[in-house]
């Protein structure tokens, strides 16, 4: 591993089906997640995945690299923007890549993750740190 | 509504016990898609060195969001105004079956800017004997109305 490596972009659809399940597992019924009704009536452009739906399949692009999901010891992000999902069989869809920013002292890996939904960056400062074996 | 500084700085006594099950983080780890096998399969699991199944990075919001929602409420904010600004966990670590988690929260900040409200909240997620495993930290924001 060295600083520059990339992790193998991947890409994740995730339709209304996806956040129900989501809401059920998470136990986040928050209703501007699955109701078009009351995600307009607060203003919003649509039905929205949750960020920590958005958060959790990112970070299956990097326990996919790290071999060993317990092998993250940090990860971080900010949510700059949210992933409207809309009511139909495709949904959309999350891309996820990221790069070794650093080697620190400890020789764990610091990896930058980009994440986008139709070409615009819906995390930021998406940050992780892998325990290397 | 204005923001009520004095909840800054509080901190929430522990909660009860939370019993981390097998089948709640293969019900997580399917709801994300993740099919690692050391969320699945406790062989797998101790193959690589943990004595059951352990949980994705993200699971430890299930307990400490329940903190951030009654907080948010105590504050007098409707669910539907209040979208998720920044997350973060650091571990000691992963967390896994059989693990019997017990949370303490502290509100870290509160600030308003540009017609947002800003609440920052930690959350140390030990077991019931005190080891640590798991810090949360959560900046809510609370969408000013329009």
């Amino acid at each position: 591993m060295q600083v520059g490596d990339k992790l193998a972009t991947q890409t994740y659809q995730v339709t209304r089906w996806d956040l129900i399940r989501y809401a059920g597992a998470a136990l986040d019924f928050n209703p501007i997640h699955w109701s078009d009704r009351v995600a307009a009536e607060v203003g919003l452009p649509g039905v929205l995945a949750h960020g920590m739906y958005t958060m959790a399949i990112a970070g299956r692009a990097l326990t996919v690299w790290a071999g060993d999901p317990g092998a993250v010891v940090e990860y971080g992000v900010r949510f700059a923007r949210p992933v409207v999902v809309p009511d139909d069989d495709h949904g959309t869809e999350v891309e996820v890549t990221g790069t070794v920013r650093a080697i620190d002292e400890q020789g764990r890996a610091e990896v930058d993750l980009t994440v986008t939904c139709a070409g615009e960056k819906v995390l930021v400062q998406a940050r992780a740190i892998i325990k290397l074996s | 509504m204005p923001l009520d500084p004095s909840f800054a700085g509080r901190t929430y006594p522990p909660t009860e016990p939370y019993l981390v099950g097998r089948e709640k983080i293969r019900e997580f780890a399917d709801a994300i898609g993740a099919a690692d096998p050391a969320y699945h399969d406790p062989e797998a699991a101790r193959a690589l060195g943990y004595p059951d199944v352990i949980a994705p990075p993200t699971f430890p919001i299930l307990l400490s969001m329940v903190a951030n929602k009654s907080l948010t409420r105590a504050m007098g904010f409707a669910e539907s105004s209040v979208v998720h600004g920044d997350q973060r966990f650091a571990y000691t670590r992963p967390v896994r079956a059989g693990d019997r988690l017990v949370c303490v929260t502290t509100v870290e900040e509160i600030m308003s800017r540009v017609g947002n409200d800003f609440v920052t909240t930690r959350t140390e997620m030990t077991t019931e004997d005190g080891e640590p495993v798991v810090t949360v930290s959560s900046r809510l924001v609370i969408r000013g109305e329009a």
